[in-house]
């Protein structure tokens, strides 16, 4: 009797624990965003992206025996690196397991430098595209799924080129992005034989930039490129530029393509082109779909790309069978690179059950993924064309 | 003609936005000089008191427009205007009332106050983001330019265009009637008067029978009306937001203390100096010196003093230059 009594509490421990296990076990994923400062607008979209494939991954439940994945919203207020440092130490004491983030260059810099390395925590960011980011020691913790300003400002110069623009004029916003993105497009545009006319620097966040389209304007040029931020000093910069008749057409990197662009300036910024990341993936069009009853934006900027981070994450966990940074920082480019069968958005329930039986998949996911170098999106950018207040896909690159 | 084109040139993008900035600087700057006078405490809050009757005025507009009330050719916000006052009107007691008395009645230090106000600032800035949202927001509808560039160069058949928006017209002409009434108030009626004799010495106005807390609802009832009015120009000028607005309040400070803190001639010089400093050192010549100087002289360079990067260092060089030399501001304020 006694044994059986003793048995019977083991059995009860043991499934007890069973039981516990199944359940208690969580991944944290945080999500670190500026939620405030210069790109407010963008970030409650990507925030979506993020949790709609955490949530997708923890509906299938088949993440490392049916964890749930839990999301952790913090701030990085975009252009401070005090706040986006606090943010991502305080989602490091909450037990995060992995980070989607951070956003814009600058504070995704001090992020990486003050808190993932020194922590050995793995990031992996939708859209800080700074190509000083390329060589920034990471230990091999820090990967992007948007490519390299340093790629893109070839783009532009290829666009402009194409349209038959020899001089411009270049404004940046005056952070790591802007100014990455504009050194990267004067030289490739030079290295073409195009003229840049002047370089000037913008702030963000101020409302009057008199100063600037003055500036801009004596220098001249075919085309402004305004390679800043669509709900910031670039939407001011246009706007003063059109209001004084100094320029008619502009070019727009990826920080100033998005619906509200057109709707705030009006009709008078058709005929402007840009490009912004992006392929012609089905992913692209299937993400598009799933997104359409969401509560958020699918089509704003990044959104595919956060989807893209947060589910690499989760999917490099699987395939190495552990929540470790350490352990899983290795799998992120096996799991979005080739050989192995394709996936895309909607299928990362069947991406981690291949996972788990050992087989291999390479992740295509909302942006058409393929990792290269040290950790970065390929680059296929989207050339875009501002269309009766809309922005109009003209090809890809 | 090449001259003209010159001047053209610089009163498009030097002139007419400069005029149009300093005076929303100006407006901006009274509001502060005001509470600093007659309340003795430097207002941080006074940008996001701004953003509040800016954000009460794009409801209405919206309200308005919903109904199909507009104003012609001028923007329907000037409809709503006095509705956006009237709720800032009320906000500002309510937050005097509830907690500026406080410190008040205990006689804090100034320092105090700012902190106090900082509180309130970020009160606000949660407010108007809590209800607004953060993004965003464009209102002004109606006729965009009184003259546009190209209207401009048909016109003239010069090579430059010269635009004037509506709202840098409306602005300006609103900051001349508001300053002249304000100046008519502070000199000529008695409320005005006791508002100054507070300002000046509390003790002997409270002797002659001044009732402070009249003097101060007084004083929010007015600061309330220029920081709506200066946020609405300032918002159909350019747009809505309120990060900027939020940011908007270095410029104004640096315009009340170049002024002269305390002193309302010295709040609209500061506006327009800000305004002017920052837009013309940085401004590239070359476009108007092509014009005026021989062929041979052409510049090649684009002719700036200093990158635009450096605009707002400018103003605060001022300002520091001014606190160094003339520490009590150009117009005699109070030493900070």
């Amino acid at each position: 009797m006694k044994k059986l009594m003793m048995a019977t509490a083991a059995a009860a421990l043991t499934a007890g624990t069973a039981f516990a296990g199944g359940h208690a076990k969580e991944v944290k994923l945080g999500i670190l965003l500026g939620f405030t400062g210069p790109i407010e607008s963008l970030t409650p979209h990507m925030a979506g992206g993020a949790e709609m494939a955490a949530a997708e991954v923890s509906a299938s439940g088949k993440l490392l025996d049916g964890a749930k994945v839990v999301t952790m919203r913090a701030d990085s207020a975009c252009i401070d690196n005090g706040i986006a440092t606090a943010s991502a130490e305080k989602l490091l004491s909450d037990g995060a397991n992995g980070i989607m983030g951070s956003d814009c260059s600058g504070v995704t810099g001090a992020v990486l430098q003050n808190v993932a390395v020194p922590n050995g925590m793995v990031m992996v960011s939708p859209s800080a595209s700074s190509p000083g980011l390329s060589t920034m020691e990471d230990n091999g913790l820090f990967f992007r799924t948007t490519p390299s300003d340093a790629r893109q400002g070839q783009i532009m110069a290829e666009v402009l080129k194409d349209r038959g623009v020899n001089s411009i004029a270049l404004t940046y916003t005056n952070n790591d992005y802007g100014k990455g993105l504009s050194d990267a497009i004067k030289t490739s545009f030079e290295a073409i034989g195009g003229e840049v006319t002047i370089v000037a620097a913008h702030e963000d966040g101020k409302g009057d930039y008199s100063a600037e389209v003055g500036a801009l304007a004596s220098a001249g040029g075919d085309v402004l490129v305004v390679a800043g931020y669509l709900d910031q000093g670039g939407l001011g910069v246009i706007q003063g530029a059109l209001d004084t008749g100094a320029f008619d057409t502009f070019g727009l990197p990826d920080g100033m393509v998005g619906d509200s662009l057109p709707k705030n300036v009006g009709p008078d910024l058709d005929g402007s082109f840009g490009q912004i990341a992006g392929s012609q993936s089905q992913g692209a069009e299937i993400f598009a779909e799933m997104t359409k009853g969401a509560d958020f934006d699918g089509t704003s900027a990044y959104v595919g790309e956060s989807y893209d981070a947060a589910a690499l994450i989760l999917l490099a966990m699987q395939a190495a069978g552990s929540v470790a940074p350490a352990d899983y920082a290795s799998k992120i480019l096996d799991v979005a690179n080739g050989p192995g069968e394709q996936i895309n958005p909607g299928e990362l329930g069947k991406a981690l059950e291949i996972l788990a039986a050992g087989g291999e998949i390479d992740y295509q996911g909302a942006t058409g993924v393929e990792l290269i170098g040290p950790g970065e999106s390929a680059g296929s950018y989207r050339e875009i064309e501002i269309k009766d207040g809309a922005v109009s896909t003209v090809k890809y690159r | 003609m090449d001259i003209l084109n010159a001047l053209v040139a610089f009163t498009n993008f030097v002139g007419v936005p400069a005029i149009a900035y300093g005076s929303q600087l100006a407006l901006g700057a009274l509001g502060v000089t005001l509470v600093y006078s007659v309340l003795r405490f430097s207002n941080f809050a006074h940008g996001d008191t701004m953003a509040f009757g800016t954000m009460i005025t794009i409801l209405v507009t919206w309200l308005f427009q919903s109904w199909g009330l507009s104003a012609g050719p001028l923007p329907t916000a000037l409809l709503a205007l006095p509705f956006g006052i009237l709720a800032t009107m009320a906000l500002a007691l309510v937050t005097d009332r509830t907690v500026y008395r406080f410190y008040r009645t205990q006689k804090a230090k100034p320092v105090v106050f700012v902190m106090v106000s900082l509180g309130v600032m970020f009160m606000m800035n949660g407010l108007v983001r809590f209800i607004i949202g953060p993004g965003d927001q464009r209102f002004s509808d109606g006729e965009r330019f009184l003259i546009s560039a190209r209207e401009f160069k048909a016109m003239t058949g010069l090579r430059e265009g010269l635009a004037i928006k509506t709202t840098q017209g409306i602005t300006v002409i609103t900051a001349v009637i508001v300053v002249a009434i304000l100046f008519w108030f502070l000199n000529k009626t008695r409320t005005g008067k006791s508002m100054r004799a507070y300002s000046d010495n509390e003790d002997l106005a409270l002797l002659s029978g001044i009732n402070p807390e009249r003097v101060v609802m007084y004083t929010w009832l007015i600061v309330a009306t220029l920081a709506t009015i200066a946020g609405v120009l300032y918002g159909l000028d350019k747009s809505f937001k309120p990060f900027t607005y939020f940011q908007l309040l270095l410029p104004i400070f640096a315009a009340a203390i170049v002024g002269g803190l305390g002193s309302p001639v010295g709040a609209i010089a500061g506006g327009f100096i800000i305004a002017f400093s920052e837009v013309t050192v940085t401004y590239a010549w070359k476009k108007v010196l092509t014009y005026i100087v021989p062929e041979a002289l052409k510049p090649e360079g684009l002719v700036q003093l200093l990158s635009t990067d450096y605009k707002f260092a400018v103003s605060f060089t001022i300002l520091v230059i001014v606190l160094l030399f003339k520490p009590t501001g150009l117009f005699k304020g109070k030493a900070v």
